[in-house]
């Protein structure tokens, strides 16, 4: 029953998904490429099955601090939006980080900057790989390349951040949120009970303190020894998830002379194009990081040491090429990046002419 | 007779409430904060409901209100209390979940969050503390401040060419379908202290009961920001504030 | 086994929604696919498209440059993507509204007067049914029998009664292809 193999769009798995991970409350305002998420959650009523709580915000300023609210209260909350939508979540991204609360935020990417267009990009990678709102903090940042991986992410999303206490984001685009593919969704988990989160998650603000010291879920310290001490604990998280959590796919490394690395849908117009050099006899082979932070920095670095260059594929100007540079030990190798802006997406032969650039050393 | 003699729990007149921890509070002399926060936490526990609450704090004065009273407590961004309220209150039903909410926090940089909570009829009790001045931040002025009234923002008085005219939100919030009580009381007499107390009381049993939005504003007075001894801030109110803001009762819906 | 598709025309005509039943109809028969549209203001009015992949493996890219078959609704997804179609493959056209007939001589070209046929049936929802029987017939990747039971999978169950005269549209479509 639960193998069934069904055909949807990746916003639809992302809904889905979630109704199946027992997820308590969906909080989102409808944003180009992503309504499917809050339009497929609002026709199939979970508040009818699983009693989650879905509801349509006023902003996506007061979504995110639903989710906020919602986390504190040790609840299993989320929320989706599109790149400008989530400029405007930042804030309430940073005070769930500050507090501690596992939360997941979905960012279907479209092109940028300012309202720019609907179609799909990934020029929020730093955004959402190097903190976004104020302070230092970071969000577990999962990519998904597939409408599997949009279903998966959002249990393994919710797993992690419950693990961590952080929130964790799925950095997806428009290619992977609109395109319809084969999927096979999770079996549905009950929802957890009022015991298993107090048992759980201690610290929440359930409202059910009787045996307990009231909890305070806060972001504020103005005693700047003790907020520090706060920031040295998130560090330390992080220096954790860091350690534990790097995930990544590699294709064809073990001979490959050049490597590619990409993320998200565009990791897979990647592969048609090395599919094709190695068709023609090069060896060409594709890191594509899956977990964006912690970045698979070791994995690149280990692959690069036998190959004469990479080629770094985003739809944005180059964002992630700098961690591609920060874990390439040699200087002097040569990384170049292929971009297309403005929610174009490139084709497999211009990805395939860009490698030929790099092999043949011309600009 | 020994003090000891007089130190009975026959002899006993007032005792501060048990929710109300011994922190020693951050307010300034004369501020309505206190004698609000001590409402809120004797209601709580006349009402049982100790282990049933959850607060969400805003930013401004009332900052630090999870400090003071024993329940748990949420520290929301700014103007995001009502929101998180939401979320709060549909993923636990049955608590009692309320906001305590000040004029900028409430009627200006959270106006879209305190309009819609209150328009989709969201089962919260907003307590809103409106004193017609940013106290926090040093006396600038917020939405409710009066046409002519003098802050840090306008030195010369509002005027209201330049900075629009008073927002009196809570009749705004009247008007809405989703709330079912919305009250305006003061805090600057022992009768209006009395009233005030029902009003938060009727307002909490509104949210533990579902029965839609309820708004409590409290004319407040800010000496500090005002200028002026708690006394004659109290005249003060009296005098102006109730001109634009009268007291009692805008909307109240049995059952 | 792999074919990739291009369907495009005016946003209404249809085109994602042919794309649509083509995938299920995969699906049914236990193939990959990827179903891949344009999106976006341009449903509503513009010109739409939709890509589908379908493989007995693992489908890389959604996402593809040249095409096995293209579906061309109206003149301007015919001047885009008439030279996208490989040598040797195929290029299906309504010639209803073109003013500039295509001129590849290396790939197969197949004129289906769906409009026509629609008028002639006198129901306008046969319109995207007609083509996708032309492209079934043409292109033989998935069965007749595999479109009906992913149209049945599309269309809500209220609509089930449009069943008969939809399969009736499809064999219609293959009819018109030699």
């Amino acid at each position: 029953m639960s193998q069934e193999v069904k055909l949807m769009k990746g916003n639809e798995a992302i809904a889905h998904a979630a109704i199946l991970y027992g997820v308590d409350g969906y909080f989102g305002y409808p944003i180009t490429p992503q309504s499917e998420v809050l339009e497929t959650l609002e026709a199939e009523m979970p508040w009818k099955t699983t009693g989650m709580v879905v509801l349509q915000a006023e902003s996506e300023v007061s979504s995110i601090n639903m989710v906020y609210g919602g986390a504190a209260t040790g609840k299993a909350v989320m929320t989706s939006s599109s790149s400008p939508g989530i400029s405007l979540m930042q804030e309430g991204i940073s005070y769930l980080a500050a507090s501690e609360l596992p939360a997941l935020i979905v960012n279907v990417m479209r092109g940028g900057p300012g309202l720019g267009t609907i179609h799909p990009s990934q020029s929020d990678y730093f955004q959402a790989t190097k903190g976004g709102g104020h302070g230092d903090y970071h969000l577990i940042v999962l990519a998904p390349s597939s409408v599997q991986e949009m279903a998966d992410f959002v249990g393994l999303g919710f797993d992690l951040a419950f693990k961590y206490r952080t929130p964790a984001m799925i950095l997806a685009d428009g290619v992977v949120g609109q395109m319809m593919e084969k999927v096979v969704l999770p079996e549905q988990r009950p929802r957890r009970t009022e015991e298993q989160i107090a048992r759980e998650c201690p610290w929440a603000a359930t409202g059910h303190s009787k045996g307990r010291k009231p909890n305070v879920v806060t972001s504020l310290e103005l005693d700047s020894a003790l907020m520090e001490k706060n920031n040295e604990r998130f560090q330390e998280t992080y220096r954790l998830i860091e350690k534990n959590e790097v995930r990544y796919q590699a294709y064809h490394i073990e001979d490959a002379e050049y490597l590619v690395v990409a993320f998200g849908s565009i990791a897979r117009i990647c592969l048609k194009a090395i599919e094709d050099a190695r068709e023609k006899g090069i060896k060409v082979g594709l890191i594509r990081p899956i977990t964006l932070w912690p970045f698979p920095y070791d994995a690149i670095r280990e692959a690069s040491r036998h190959t004469k260059g990479i080629l770094v594929v985003e739809l944005n100007a180059g964002q992630m090429i700098e961690d591609v540079r920060l874990a390439v030990a040699d200087p002097t190798m040569d990384i170049r990046h292929f971009g297309r802006m403005g929610g174009i997406v490139p084709n497999p032969s211009e990805i395939s002419a860009a490698l030929n650039r790099l092999m043949n050393h011309e600009s | 007779m020994d003090i000891q003699d007089i130190i009975k729990p026959e002899n006993k007149v007032y005792s501060s409430p048990r929710l109300l921890n011994d922190s020693t509070m951050h307010y300034c002399p004369g501020c309505s904060h206190g004698v609000v926060h001590k409402l809120v936490a004797e209601v709580i526990d006349e009402m049982g409901l100790e282990h049933n609450a959850i607060g969400i704090a805003p930013v401004g004065c009332a900052v630090f209100a999870y400090k003071y009273i024993d329940v748990d407590w949420i520290e929301a961004a700014h103007g995001r209390a009502p929101a998180l309220a939401t979320a709060a209150k549909r993923l636990n039903p049955d608590r009692l979940v309320f906001t305590y909410q000040g004029d900028g926090d409430f009627a200006a940089i959270g106006t879209a969050e305190s309009i819609h909570a209150a328009n989709r009829g969201e089962n919260i009790a907003i307590i809103f503390i409106n004193n017609g001045i940013y106290g926090m931040t040093g006396g600038q002025m917020a939405p409710t401040t009066l046409e002519g009234m003098k802050t840090a923002t306008t030195p010369y008085g509002r005027n209201v060419e330049l900075n629009g005219y008073p927002l009196d939100i809570t009749k705004l919030l009247a008007q809405l379908d989703g709330t079912c009580y919305v009250t305006r009381q003061s805090v600057h007499k022992p009768a209006a202290v009395r009233q005030a107390k029902k009003a938060i009381r009727r307002a909490f049993e509104n949210s533990v009961n579902r029965r839609g939005c309820s708004v409590v504003e409290i004319l407040g007075t800010c000496s500090s920001g005002w200028k002026m001894t708690p006394h004659q801030s109290n005249l003060w109110m009296e005098e102006h504030m109730k001109e634009k803001y009268p007291v009692g009762d805008l909307k109240n819906i049995e059952e | 086994m792999k074919q990739e598709i291009i369907i495009a025309g005016f946003g209404g005509q249809g085109v994602l929604s042919m794309g649509k039943i083509l995938a299920y109809a995969a699906l049914m028969d236990n193939l990959e696919v990827t179903w891949m549209p344009s999106y976006g203001p341009e449903q509503r009015g513009g010109t739409a498209n939709v890509t589908v992949v379908i493989s007995d493996q693992e489908i890389s890219s959604p996402i593809v440059d040249t095409f096995d078959v293209a579906v061309i609704l109206n003149q301007q997804s015919l001047d885009k993507f008439e030279h996208a179609v490989r040598p040797g493959g195929i290029l299906i056209f309504d010639p209803y509204g073109i003013h500039r007939m295509p001129e590849r001589t290396d790939i197969r070209i197949i004129p289906v007067n769906a409009m026509d046929k629609t008028i002639e049936m006198g129901n306008a929802k046969s319109y995207n049914m007609i083509l996708l029987g032309a492209l079934i017939k043409a292109a033989p990747t998935v069965s007749v029998d595999d479109v009906l039971k992913g149209l049945k999978k599309v269309l809500p169950e209220r609509h089930h009664h449009l069943l008969p005269a939809n399969e009736q549209a499809l064999l219609k479509g293959m009819e018109l292809v030699d």
